[in-house]
């Protein structure tokens, strides 16, 4: 009797089990089939926002960070496989040392040597931004390799061709395993890789900022009054803690016989012939040369640019107008000296040597 | 004994019964007349002629002979119209083909789930509109996919100026100046979406198309394919007419507008075809 109600039992659990298992079964086709089992799950990378800078305008939600996911981007970023001839990674014109640019060459340099027709940017505090490029043709970090990988003086390879490249090679699989908890190779996977590795290139221990944190002494007296006539001259473009508004502007440079028309590229609008982007001046002692074509090699020569050799066109900054006729700034040489000197404490040791950021020993510099 | 086994019995069946239930209830989203599939095929013709990729020669409004080598345009945002002005519009997400002129399949979008009912016309985007263009790079799968080797080297997307290629169209013609290269192309790279955060020209257009007295019936059993020609004269004489040897090379410029403006009128319906199983 109490053995009848006990299998009773056992059967009746046996049928609901099936139930739900053929519930399951049966409404298999309304639901999305399931993810594979994770073979690991990819640890939480935490990013920290400096605390004297803004709110990021990046979307991390839409890509969170991982550690193997910046890992992998790390990779990416260094390794020649991004380009056709396997030997340019975005590190050959990114590197670390001179904060991410290009160090020495006013045009860079990309597959057989052909020349850009601009100088490399530094890759840095990126997260910050809103639009890419000097010319602000790309308004989204996660579509900015595209442009590197396919531009043919620089890696002239195609994206699609990357992907087979890192799909057949006996390291990559593994590495989007982990960062992605499965082999898949796309290019969303890919280009969010990068962008991880590149959002945690955040510069923001410079002895500019540890003077704005309260220490006094992080800057001397000369320092200070560049960064007075810094603030009176030069920081209602290059503003607030990342030294640029993010407009786009014409600082009156001469143009070249390449008549290289910037913004105007992009939006086609008259008002934008000669117009770029203003850029960050951060790190900006290690990043010669200096403007979108890198036509200064020194700080003293940008300085000697504001005030003596600003070109006057139609879309000249009105900033740099003035009422006497001649453009640009007014300043001595000892006011240009000491700007110098606080555009010097802007350098980022810490940054610059960080090895979380550093070639893992993959990439080629030259 | 009996009792318990009754009660076991009508709770195994009630569970059962009711977890059916829950689990399923989605599928009274379903209209009672079911879903069947639409087909809209998009014929690349000259004129009176066939388009033949290479070796089709033609002759534009301006008396200029020309070839073409390549035809590419995407269709976007595509809705199927009632004669009771209302429509169906196909999920957002399945709204994306990209038509080429090389790969044969391509130029049939197939749509599926289509309500049941009666069609008296479609509308679509000739590109991609200006959301999609800016949206997440999660949702540039498949033909929006900027590394899509079904592109095969021919990208539809500006890596340099982010957006896609609406339309491009490039062959020869004898009116072409040479090129940098000794070659006689022209090059129509038509795209632009009004810009992100300044805006500028704006070459998204969007085509609605009758089918006069046809009607598309559309029900489990029954789906239509919809054959709808695409006039590549037309692209050099709409509004303005276009000459090869003023404007060979059309690219990221306003004068671009002025090609969206002519293709804009280049679709036509045809006829269709009714498929019933
Ligand atoms: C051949 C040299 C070269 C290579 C290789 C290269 N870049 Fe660049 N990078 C440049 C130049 C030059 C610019 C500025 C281009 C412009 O504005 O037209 C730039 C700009 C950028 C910017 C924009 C920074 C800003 O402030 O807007 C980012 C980000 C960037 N590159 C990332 C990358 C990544 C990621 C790769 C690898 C996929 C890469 N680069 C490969 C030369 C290079
Ligand atoms: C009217 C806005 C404006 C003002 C004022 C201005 N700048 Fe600039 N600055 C720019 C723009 C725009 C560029 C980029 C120009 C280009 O490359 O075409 C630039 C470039 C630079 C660069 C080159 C950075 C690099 O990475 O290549 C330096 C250095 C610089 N400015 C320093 C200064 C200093 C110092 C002052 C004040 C004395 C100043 N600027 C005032 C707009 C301005």
């Amino acid at each position: 009797m109490i053995s009848d109600t006990m299998n009773l039992l056992r059967l009746s659990l046996y049928g609901i089990l099936l139930c739900v298992g053929l519930i399951q079964l049966s409404c298999r086709s309304e639901q999305e089939s399931p993810e594979p089992e994770p073979i690991t799950k990819p640890t939480p990378y935490t990013w920290t926002k400096p605390r004297q800078f803004p709110e990021p305008v990046y979307d991390f939600q839409a890509n969170p960070l991982t550690a193997e996911g910046v890992e992998l981007g790390k990779f990416l970023f260094y390794d020649g496989i991004l380009s056709r001839n396997g030997l340019i990674g975005c590190g050959t014109c990114h590197q670390q040392s001179s904060a991410f640019t290009h160090h020495g060459h006013d045009l860079s340099h990309g597959v057989d040597d052909r020349l850009g027709k601009r100088n490399a940017q530094a890759v840095q505090n990126m997260a910050w931004s809103a639009v890419f490029f000097w010319d602000g043709g790309v308004h989204n970090l996660d579509f900015v390799p595209f442009n590197a990988i396919e531009n043919e003086v620089e890696m002239d390879e195609k994206v699609g061709n990357v992907l087979d490249k890192l799909r057949k090679s006996p390291d990559y699989p593994k590495r989007f395993r982990s960062a992605f908890s499965s082999e898949e190779i796309t290019t969303e996977r890919m280009m969010k890789a990068l962008s991880q590795f590149m959002l945690t290139m955040v510069s923001a221990t410079s002895r500019y900022d540890y003077y704005t944190m309260g220490d006094a002494s992080a800057l001397n007296a000369q320092e200070r009054q560049g960064l007075a006539l810094f603030k009176q001259h030069c920081s209602s473009c290059h503003s607030g803690e990342l030294f640029t508004d993010h407009s786009f502007r014409n600082n009156g440079l001469r143009p070249l016989p390449g008549n290289d028309l910037g913004r105007f590229d992009v939006t086609q609008v008259e008002a934008d012939r000669y117009k770029f982007k203003v850029p960050s001046l951060r790190n900006v002692g290690l990043s010669s040369p200096y403007m979108h074509d890198g036509r200064y090699y020194t700080l003293e020569e940008v300085l000697d640019h504001y005030t003596d050799s600003v070109y006057s066109s139609a879309t000249l900054d009105p900033i740099l107008k003035n009422d006497t006729g001649k453009s640009g700034l007014t300043l001595s040489p000892t006011d240009k000296q000491a700007i110098i000197a606080f555009l010097k404490s802007l350098t980022d040791e810490q940054f610059i040597r960080d090895r979380r950021l550093a070639d893992p020993g993959i990439g080629n510099a030259f | 004994m009996k009792g318990l086994s009754y009660s076991i019995y009508s709770f195994f069946v009630a569970f059962t019964f009711s977890a059916f239930l829950l689990a399923c209830n989605n599928s009274d989203d379903v209209p009672p007349t079911g879903t069947g599939e639409v087909t809209l095929e998009f014929d690349n013709v000259a004129g009176t002629k066939n388009l033949v990729l290479g070796s089709g020669t033609y002759q534009n409004a301006a008396g200029e002979s020309f070839t073409v080598d390549i035809l590419n345009y995407f269709v976007s945002n595509i809705k199927l119209l009632r004669a009771d002005g209302t429509h169906y519009t196909v999920p957002q997400d399945s709204s994306y083909f990209l038509i080429r002129e090389a790969e044969r399949e391509s130029q049939f979008v197939k749509l599926k789930n289509i309500p049941a009912g009666e069609y008296v016309g479609v509308e679509f985007v000739v590109g991609v509109d200006s959301l999609r263009s800016v949206s997440d790079i999660s949702k540039r799968t498949g033909v929006l996919d900027p590394a899509d080797a079904s592109h095969e080297g021919n990208s539809m997307y500006w890596s340099w100026n982010s957006g896609y290629i609406f339309l491009k169209m490039e062959g020869t013609s004898p009116q072409a100046q040479t090129d940098a290269a000794g070659n006689r192309k022209f090059r129509y790279h038509i795209g632009g979406f009004g810009g992100y955060s300044a805006p500028t020209f704006n070459n998204i257009r969007t085509v609605r198309l009758q089918f006069g007295s046809d009607k598309a019936q559309v029900s489990p059993g029954s789906s239509p394919e919809i054959h709808l020609l695409a006039d590549i004269l037309k692209i050099f004489n709409g509004p303005t007419q276009i000459s090869l040897a003023t404007n060979p090379t059309v690219m990221v410029s306003p004068y671009s507008t002025t090609i969206a403006n002519n293709y804009l009128n280049m679709f036509s319906y045809d006829h269709m075809h009714v498929h019933n199983d």
